[in-house]
């Protein structure tokens, strides 16, 4: 379970959150929407241990563990996957060769023995092909020359592998087509289950057609102003944020 | 804290120890006096039983040496050097042969293993009798030279079947003088620099390679150089002929103990490539670098330059530096006969105190010439680290080729790196391109990797390891694994 | 050659010497002072030779064996002048101003030197550059430029004017000090044009400082006669804010090389220091540029292409030099040589310096022939052979002459490079 109680953070000085209060029971999806500069990515840039995001008050833990003391690749190892708004290019670093670190620096800390070249292989091979990725992706850089649908299905393929215990998707959805978009959904529903948690961070209702949250909350100042179900998201896209700030 | 601070200060913690070869052997040793003159050229030339005209061929080099001056030119800085301070031969106590692994000096079994060097492997060059390599592995002949002298060579008998000659150069003095005349100083002649001319005077060892006509070298031949005893500078000087049509890759891996002082290594590398042979040279550095304070590290000052003197002859450089407390190298290629290709793949680490002046000379004579640069310089700690480089086209060069990329990655901001190439055309038709880039590991790179789970460490080698990819591919597969390794050990050492 | 005359750095010492007396600030120390360093430079280094770094491409034998003597042009002499390209305009004839032939604000540096104190030799080095230390020691004359804060200036036209006739070589040195308070503007066209078919040198030192968030528009000409010897040295430093942008272009002259020494002193300051160098028959150019990013948040760009004909040498050495402080600098470098005949040669160094680690910083380079696709596809459209490589030459001109934004100067320009490329067309 993800437990935020009075999470306040800043950037340069700058408050950015004010205050969040979210619990996300294990096994269940929420989404978080909102207009931009609301705080939604700085949520997830706080939660995943980004430089430059200050906490200044407040705790995040996850199943226990206090989120906010461990570096970035202690959260991961601890099972918390930010897909990025923005995948970061890594020239040279081949796609396969990153995969297989990660994976097998996760599988490290949890004590599981690590998969060779042709284990790994197999294992990506089949994801991939679950996600209906080429299998040249493989070979290319880390996001190098990537279209930016590419980019973020790369990101699904990710979070397949490394079987996250809570997923947080920052604006997967932004520059996806509608195909796209639900290959990258059913990647989300495919991990879907008792042991596993989803943060969906969106600005549009799009998304949520096809990854059905539980809860849905609105992300406006930094603060939470509102939750409800899934109808809510429904109810937004409608009437837009403004009639929320003036309830 | 900005990560690329976190990921320096992490790094530098573990950086004390990171040079795993830093052992010294303790075997018996052999000494010249300390001290340069004609006597010690004299007393090496004797030593080695070498015939007349080869000690008045040291004589000569020496004698020019005296009117030299060191080099200035170069972006490194260090205190003047003693040249009478240091011994110019030092070699092991030669034993009869021993019978098997156990006859065998302890120390220079313990120095092998240290290299990483397998046990059969080991036997072979301790020069147990009757030693031989099981076929399961990628056969790889070793020769080892240690400190002055070339201390064995394996596989020596398959190698004769196919004629190919591959010893040491002072056996070659004596068993193929005619081929070491002909050829010694036809590349890097005695006064092409200070430091050719000083290794032309005193070298004392280093590999001889001969590829007979057609012969494609069955397995790769490499040398391991050991810098060991205390005060001794190494003058190693290697030849490899290829006859026309022949092909050999070769490898050298060099290491030294740690010592506070610095050593000198001044070595000499002279390749001569003939009608469509192919030579490919790979260097994996990893010269004693001084500690993080900058003490001690060897003065690494070589001159390498090979020939492609036929049609359609290939000569291939490639090198991983990430030793020395100072390099000085820029090997090149001479590319005279048409259709000749020469390549240049360099990666250079330099971290807490180490400065690199590296590059490559590509000088286009015959028509057609093709040659491509690719170098990736990375500066950590207060690395200084500088890419030098030379594109010379000659009227006659028609239709030459040169593709120049230089990339520059900055770790923490109290290194520096220089990119200066030179490109001096005088042929109408020939194309010449020259790209340099610099840049830093992005924080976002790092958060990125992090995120998934990679540790700083590890993120930051994966990261170097992406940038210098293009030259690592280039490396013969046993040895490119070895140096990914070396590179992120470097890294942890003195990254920033 | 005349022998009268002592060749070499010991013929200006003996003549700085002579003149002394004669030369402005004679009884001004500071002015002397800066003279007296210059002469004490020239007589221990003397010249360059090619055994120094930065002039292994450059040759100055032709200037140490050539014996020079000072300009003796009458003072009122009617001189007919090329049509004016800027409205206002400043006019040096032998390295001597004349007021009667200047429409533009600009005073004179010989008649009173005191306006320029605090700026001479402010911003020049003389040590470790040869012909900067020439020019202070011997300098007689020049323009003085101070456009006050946030002024616009417009655009003025410095016209420098060596008539060089019969066989008695003579130096030219002139000085120019611009400076530009906050905020101002201006554009200046200076051109360097030589008459008469005899040997001279011309060696002008300008020193530019620009204060807060100015703008310089600094386009060069230099046209000099067929044996004249051009070496020309800028020095610029700009503040926050600032930005120097300039273009060079070398058209004339049988050996010339310009440097320039450009600062970016203050954040966000901005260099532009593109050129082309237009080569024929026994001419040597070279252009040598070094660009100290000694701020945080600065960029520069520079673009420099050179054309070489007949049996000429280009040469082009960029130095971009990034202080440790100069974080978030952007460097862009580039290069090009197109070389249209057999004996030509290209010598190309750019250089990358680099202390700081948050950079972006890159050089290119490319020496070679026009582009045989383009030019082929020109001629599958039924462009005939000769025609299609004038219309690419031209093309490759006319993008280095592009990068200047301002009219005045780049029509200046323009009209410069299709002057040469019709001669040698």
């Amino acid at each position: 379970m993800l437990k935020i109680e009075g999470l306040t953070a800043e950037i340069d000085g700058k408050q950015i959150l004010n205050g969040i209060d979210l619990e996300i029971p294990t096994g269940e999806i929420h989404a978080i929407m909102g207009p931009n500069g609301g705080g939604k990515s700085t949520l997830s840039y706080v939660l995943a241990g980004r430089d430059g995001y200050e906490v200044t008050g407040g705790t995040a833990t996850f199943n226990g563990i206090d989120l906010l003391a461990l570096e970035p690749e202690e959260r991961a190892a601890a099972g918390v996957f930010l897909a990025f708004q923005y995948p970061v290019e890594l020239p040279g670093v081949g796609n396969a060769n990153f995969l297989r670190t990660a994976l097998n620096a996760i599988r490290r800390t949890k004590g599981e023995p690590e998969l060779d070249a042709m284990q790994f292989l197999k294992l990506a091979r089949q994801r991939m092909k679950e996600l209906s990725m080429p299998e040249d992706m493989l070979k290319r850089g880390v996001n190098v020359g990537f279209s930016g649908g590419e980019k973020k299905r790369n990101e699904v393929l990710q979070m397949a592998l490394l079987k996250p215990g809570l997923a947080i998707l920052d604006e997967t959805d932004s520059g996806l087509d509608i195909d796209a978009l639900k290959i990258a959904a059913d990647g989300v529903n495919a991990l879907r289950g008792p042991d596993f948690s989803a943060l969906v961070i969106t600005h549009y209702q799009r998304l949520l057609n096809y990854i059905v949250p539980d809860r849905v909350h609105v992300l406006m100042g930094g603060r939470i102003v509102q939750s409800g179900g899934p109808e809510l998201a429904k109810q937004l896209e409608e009437s837009g944020y403004t009639a929320v700030q003036a309830a | 804290m900005p990560a690329v601070t976190e990921t320096i200060d992490a790094v530098q913690s573990v950086t004390e120890g990171a040079y795993k070869y830093g052992f010294e052997t303790d075997i018996e040793m052999e000494f010249a006096p300390k001290g340069l003159n004609e006597d010690i050229v004299r007393f090496i030339s004797a030593k080695k039983n070498e015939p007349q005209w080869l000690l008045d061929w040291r004589l000569k080099a020496y004698a020019m040496w005296l009117k030299m001056e060191e080099p200035r030119w170069p972006a490194v800085k260090y205190p003047p050097i003693d040249y009478q301070d240091s011994y110019y031969y030092a070699a092991p106590v030669k034993k009869a042969g021993p019978k098997s692994l156990d006859e065998v000096d302890p120390e220079l079994l313990k120095t092998y293993a240290k290299l990483g060097i397998p046990l059969k492997e080991q036997a072979l060059l301790a020069g147990v009798e009757g030693a031989e390599l099981d076929g399961e592995r990628l056969p790889v002949a070793v020769d080892a030279v240690f400190d002055s002298v070339s201390v064995a060579t394996t596989f020596r008998a398959r190698l004769e079947k196919e004629g190919i000659i591959f010893c040491s150069i002072s056996e070659a003095v004596q068993k193929h003088p005619e081929l070491v005349r002909q050829y010694l100083g036809s590349v890097v002649p005695q006064g092409d620099n200070f430091f050719a001319a000083l290794n032309s005077a005193v070298f004392t060892d280093g590999s001889f390679v001969y590829i007979p006509k057609g012969v494609r070298c069955p397995m790769e031949l490499s040398t391991y150089f050991r810098i060991n005893a205390k005060s001794t500078g190494q003058f190693e000087r290697t030849l490899i002929i290829a006859e026309a049509g022949s092909h050999v890759s070769y490898l050298e891996g060099c290491t030294a103990p740690m010592r506070d002082e610095n050593q000198l290594h001044a070595a000499v590398v002279e390749l001569v490539a003939m009608d469509d042979a192919t030579i490919k040279y790979s260097t994996v550095q990893n010269w004693y670098p001084g500690d993080a304070e900058g003490k001690g590290g060897i003065y690494n000052f070589v001159t390498k330059r090979g020939a492609c003197r036929g049609a359609r002859s290939k000569i291939s450089w490639t090198q991983v530096e990430t030793g020395s407390a100072i390099t000085w190298k820029y090997p090149s290629c001479i590319l005279q006969g048409d259709d000749s290709v020469g390549e240049f793949y360099s990666v250079a680490i330099t971290n807490n105190y180490q400065q690199a002046d590296t590059g490559t000379k590509m000088f286009h004579i015959g028509k057609n010439t093709k040659s491509t640069i690719v170098s990736k310089g990375i500066s950590a700690g207060r690395g200084q680290n500088t890419y030098r480089g030379l594109v010379k086209i000659s009227p006659k060069a028609s239709g030459a080729r040169n593709f120049t990329q230089c990339d520059s990655l900055l770790i923490g901001d109290q290194c520096g790196a220089h990119t200066v190439p030179y490109i001096e055309n005088r042929c109408i038709s020939a194309k010449v391109e020259h790209e340099a880039t610099t840049s830093r590991i992005a924080e976002d790179q790092l958060f990125y990797c992090r995120q998934r789970g990679l540790s700083q460490e590890d993120a930051v080698g994966l990261i170097v390891n992406g940038f210098c990819r293009e030259v690592l591919k280039e490396l013969p597969m046993e040895f490119a694994v070895e140096a990914q390794k070396l590179l992120q050990i470097s890294l942890e050492g003195s990254v920033g | 050659m005349n022998a009268i005359f002592e060749p070499g750095p010991l013929g200006f010492l003996r003549r700085y010497e002579g003149l002394q007396p004669r030369l402005p600030g004679a009884r001004t120390p500071w002015v002397q002072a800066l003279r007296d360093k210059a002469a004490e430079a020239i007589r221990a280094n003397g010249f360059p030779t090619r055994k120094i770094e930065a002039w292994h491409y450059t040759d100055l034998a032709l200037l140490a064996r050539t014996g020079f003597a000072e300009a003796l042009t009458p003072v009122d002499e009617d001189v007919v002048l090329p049509e004016a390209v800027a409205p206002s305009r400043a006019v040096l004839i032998d390295g001597r101003f004349r007021a009667d032939l200047t429409n533009a604000p600009v005073r004179s540096l010989g008649a009173d030197l005191s306006a320029a104190e605090g700026l001479l030799g402010s911003v020049a080095r003389v040590d470790d550059v040869p012909m900067a230390a020439l020019n202070t020691m011997l300098f007689e004359d020049g323009v003085l430029i101070n456009v006050p804060a946030e002024q616009n200036a417009g655009a003025i036209e410095l016209l420098s004017i060596i008539q060089a006739e019969g066989d008695r070589p003579v130096a030219v040195h002139p000085r120019h000090v611009i400076r530009l308070g906050a905020g101002a503007q201006l554009v200046l066209i200076e051109r360097a044009i030589g008459r008469g078919e005899g040997r001279y040198l011309h060696n002008p030192v300008i020193e530019i400082e620009l204060a807060e968030g100015a703008h310089l528009t600094h386009a060069r000409i230099q046209q000099e006669g067929a044996e004249g010897i051009f070496l020309s040295t800028v020095f610029a430093r700009a503040a926050a804010g600032a930005t120097y942008d300039s273009f060079l272009l070398h058209a004339g002259a049988k050996l010339s090389r310009s440097e320039a020494y450009v600062s970016l002193d203050g954040p966000k300051a901005m260099a532009h220091l593109n050129g082309a160098q237009l080569l024929s028959d026994g001419q040597h150019g070279d252009c040598t540029t070094f660009l100290d990013h000694a701020a945080p948040d600065c960029a520069s760009r520079q673009t420099v292409k050179t054309v070489l004909a007949g049996k000429s040498r280009g040469v082009f050495q960029g130095k971009i030099h990034v202080h440790q402080i100069a974080q978030r600098t952007d460097g862009y470098q580039m290069n090009q040589a197109l070389l249209l005949s057999p004996e030509a040669e290209i010598d190309s160094k750019p250089q990358l310096e680099i202390y700081a680690d948050d950079v972006k910083c890159s050089h290119g380079a490319t020496v070679g022939e026009l582009d045989e696709d383009q030019l082929f596809y020109l001629r599958a459209r039924g462009i005939p052979a000769a025609t299609a490589r004038s219309m690419l030459i031209e093309a490759f001109l006319q993008e280095a002459v592009d990068t200047v934004e301002d009219e005045t100067a780049r029509n200046a320009l323009a009209t410069a490079v299709a002057g040469w490329w019709e001669k040698v067309a």
